[in-house]
């Protein structure tokens, strides 16, 4: 259970962002997740209203990064999600009603949860939007978005593999019709130049193991492969393996496995959209705000990613995540 | 009535060898087999290439070890929509408890097993015993599965996914039985493929030659009338299913072994693909019709346009729109075939 938060990225990415990872959906909580967690004192309080069921190890780390800046800057926080829209929305409101200074909200359905977050914004009560819902942000009035664009994130990766010296790019999409993981890809093809996109399915690994060999066996001149979900990463290296290809494989969602892979050096790097910043920085935003009448952002989104885990930084980032803050 | 009246009475004639050939269900599926194998041998560099074959002889492997569990099935006139879920959930077992409750892997193994049976005989029972359609009884197991999989596996691992498999004390000594190779020259043989080609080599002589064999066509044809001259229908279709579930732990344990993760939405959606192999195979939606070989020849079309597109490098975002336009010129040279076979005489 040591690195249980880090590898659980994977799933909180895809339920989160734009459901990339493996189209399992949220389970879903006969209940709200209520509890609040208090954490610091002092005179402010702000609430973080996720679409997180109860138990999820990827608001775990958020709610951590909520905590810890809260303790630092004298703030309390105030936790609760639910991944019912309808649910979320009342969870804000009471969020209103109780009078804290601010609300970050993360907007897996942004259409579902316009009217609390007008309401809010209506009452002077300061929204900032986290992890998804990057789109509707400005227009619902919220003070900036904290996440990651998956577009910016796929040009990161793109670059980098650039700067190891590939040629040719593979990028695995595992689930069709997936506008983040399209983003993603498209992203990479963006700052890369030369990039194609094959099709897998996430549902069969294995075969897809066979799919990215058959296409390194037909295109030897593939340098470099990107997979989107940690267990298409693992198949990669595999099939890579099988092929006697040298391509480089890079891969989104960060697992404990995926970690170790880029430890052993069979993963060049992993993109990590580093959920922990998604909870610190709005409770400073909010701080700031209140104490100074700043505007981070001014208007435009605050980027908590992408953050990279490489061979430098692997066995640090296992120490981080085993205490539950990567 | 004079004795030439009697040899020509028709059920007597031998067939000549050639229309008994041709009778065969799955002359269809060779002959497309073939096709597709001579098209990418011929348009693309790779296909033929030992690497090249042994990955798509290796992606056939995995649709076939169901395709011929699920034609038998289908030949006893039922479908099981819970095969590929149960995928997931055998591996899924194995994966989560070894990894997190730290059970001995070979106990795993077998929990899993037994798992898989147990549910392959809850599915024929229920089936048997309720008189409903095996497709709604299925339909709701695999809704039952696919949930399982998805809370068992957060509510255990806190995840979506098995990690730290490979580390599992035990792991490269099952992976003997489930994921090792073989070489031969460049030629990489995956041990799914020998499961495959047995397990094909196995359902035919059940089907062709044993007692439980004609009591899979009889249940399929006509179940009342399989009653009557005494086949145990519930025993006979209790096997199928616990046939079919057991294929699915074995196709489990093999891509849990060669990936060394699985999953909570593991083989979601696959049970289509085990269904569509067996009908190219030559085998009827309606029961009493079909037959291993061409099960196994029906994941091997499968598989081969699965990879042989990715080595002809076209977009394979077409893959499902290429394949349904198969599956509907499978089952009609099918039909035609057979039907020019039984005029013909």
């Amino acid at each position: 259970m040591r690195f249980r938060t880090l590898a659980v990225v994977a799933l909180a990415t895809s339920v989160l962002v734009a459901g990339c990872s493996n189209g399992a959906p949220a389970t879903n909580p006969s209940a709200g997740n209520n509890g609040a967690a208090k954490a610091g004192g002092g005179d402010i309080t702000v609430a973080l209203v996720t679409h997180a069921a109860p138990g999820d190890a990827f608001w775990d780390v958020v709610k951590s990064g909520a905590e810890a800046a809260g303790r630092q800057e004298g703030i309390t926080v105030s936790y609760s999600g639910d991944p019912d829209p309808a649910k979320q929305s009342q969870l804000i409101d009471n969020a209103v009603a109780q009078k804290v200074q601010g609300i970050a909200v993360s907007m897996a359905n942004p259409d579902g949860l316009k009217e609390s977050i007008q309401k809010a914004i209506a009452a002077g009560v300061p929204v900032i939007t986290v992890n998804s819902g990057l789109e509707k942000s400005r227009e619902f009035g919220a003070l900036t978005h904290v996440g990651q664009s998956e577009e910016l994130a796929g040009e990161g990766a793109g670059a980098k593999f650039r700067s190891l010296g590939a040629k040719k790019l593979l990028c695995v999409i595992h689930e069709a019709g997936n506008i983040g993981l399209e983003s993603r890809c498209s992203g990479a093809k963006k700052t890369f130049g030369q990039a194609e996109n094959l099709q897998v399915d996430i549902s069969n690994i294995a075969d897809a193991q066979n799919t990215i060999k058959s296409k390194l066996l037909a295109d030897p001149g593939i340098d470099g492969i990107l997979t989107l979900n940690d267990g298409i990463a693992k198949a990669a290296v595999a099939a890579k393996k099988e092929a006697r290809s040298a391509a480089k494989v890079a891969t989104f969602d960060v697992s404990s496995d995926v970690t170790d892979a880029v430890l052993a050096g069979d993963i060049s790097f992993a993109v990590d959209q580093q959920p922990y910043l998604q909870g610190y920085l709005p409770v400073v935003f909010f701080g700031l705000k209140v104490r100074n009448g700043n505007d981070v952002g001014g208007g435009q989104p605050v980027y908590s990613g992408p953050g990279y885990v490489t061979r430098d930084n692997a066995a640090q980032v296992k120490k981080f995540a085993a205490a539950g803050t990567r | 009535m004079t004795a030439a009246s009697v040899t020509a009475d028709e059920r007597l004639v031998t067939p000549s060898w050639a229309s008994r050939m041709m009778r065969r269900p799955e002359v269809g599926a060779a002959v497309a087999a073939l096709i597709i194998f001579v098209f990418f041998s011929t348009t693309t560099d790779a296909f033929l290439s030992a690497g090249g074959a042994a990955t798509w002889l290796e992606s056939s492997a995995q649709f076939g070890i169901m395709a011929v569990a699920v034609a038998l099935l289908m030949i006893g006139g039922e479908f099981d929509l819970s095969a590929g879920a149960m995928v997931g959930t055998t591996g899924l077992i194995v994966g989560v408890l070894a990894t997190h409750l730290h059970v001995n892997l070979w106990v795993a193994v077998l929990v899993s097993l037994v798992a898989a049976a147990l549910i392959g005989a809850l599915n024929g029972w229920l089936v048997v015993r309720t008189r409903l359609p095996s497709f709604i009884v299925t339909l709701g197991t695999f809704f039952v599965l696919q949930g399982v999989n998805l809370a068992g596996t957060k509510l255990v691992t806190g995840q979506v996914s098995v990690q730290g498999f490979a580390d599992v004390a035990g792991f490269y000594d099952a992976r003997w039985a489930f994921g090792s190779s073989a070489q031969f020259g460049g030629f990489t043989l995956q041990i799914s493929v020998v499961w495959w080609f047995l397990l094909t080599a196995a359902a035919t002589w059940v089907l062709q030659r044993t007692r439980p064999g004609n009591w899979i066509f009889a249940v399929g044809g006509d179940e009342n009338s399989a009653r009557q001259v005494g086949v145990p229908v519930l025993r006979t279709k209790i096997g199928l299913f616990m046939t079919t579930a057991l294929a699915a732990f074995l196709v489990g344990m093999l891509q849990l072994f060669k990936t060394s993760t699985v999953q909570a939405s593991t083989g979601v959606g696959q049970e289509f693909i085990y269904i569509i192999c067996a009908v190219v195979g030559g085998c009827l939606l309606t029961g009493g019709y079909g037959s291993a070989i061409g099960a196994a020849l029906g994941a091997l079309i499968y598989g081969m346009t699965l990879q042989g597109i990715v080595f002809a490098q076209w977009d394979n975002n077409w893959l499902k729109a290429f394949l349904g336009v198969m599956l509907l010129g499978a089952v009609l040279v099918n039909n035609w075939v057979r039907r020019r076979a039984e005029m013909r005489k």
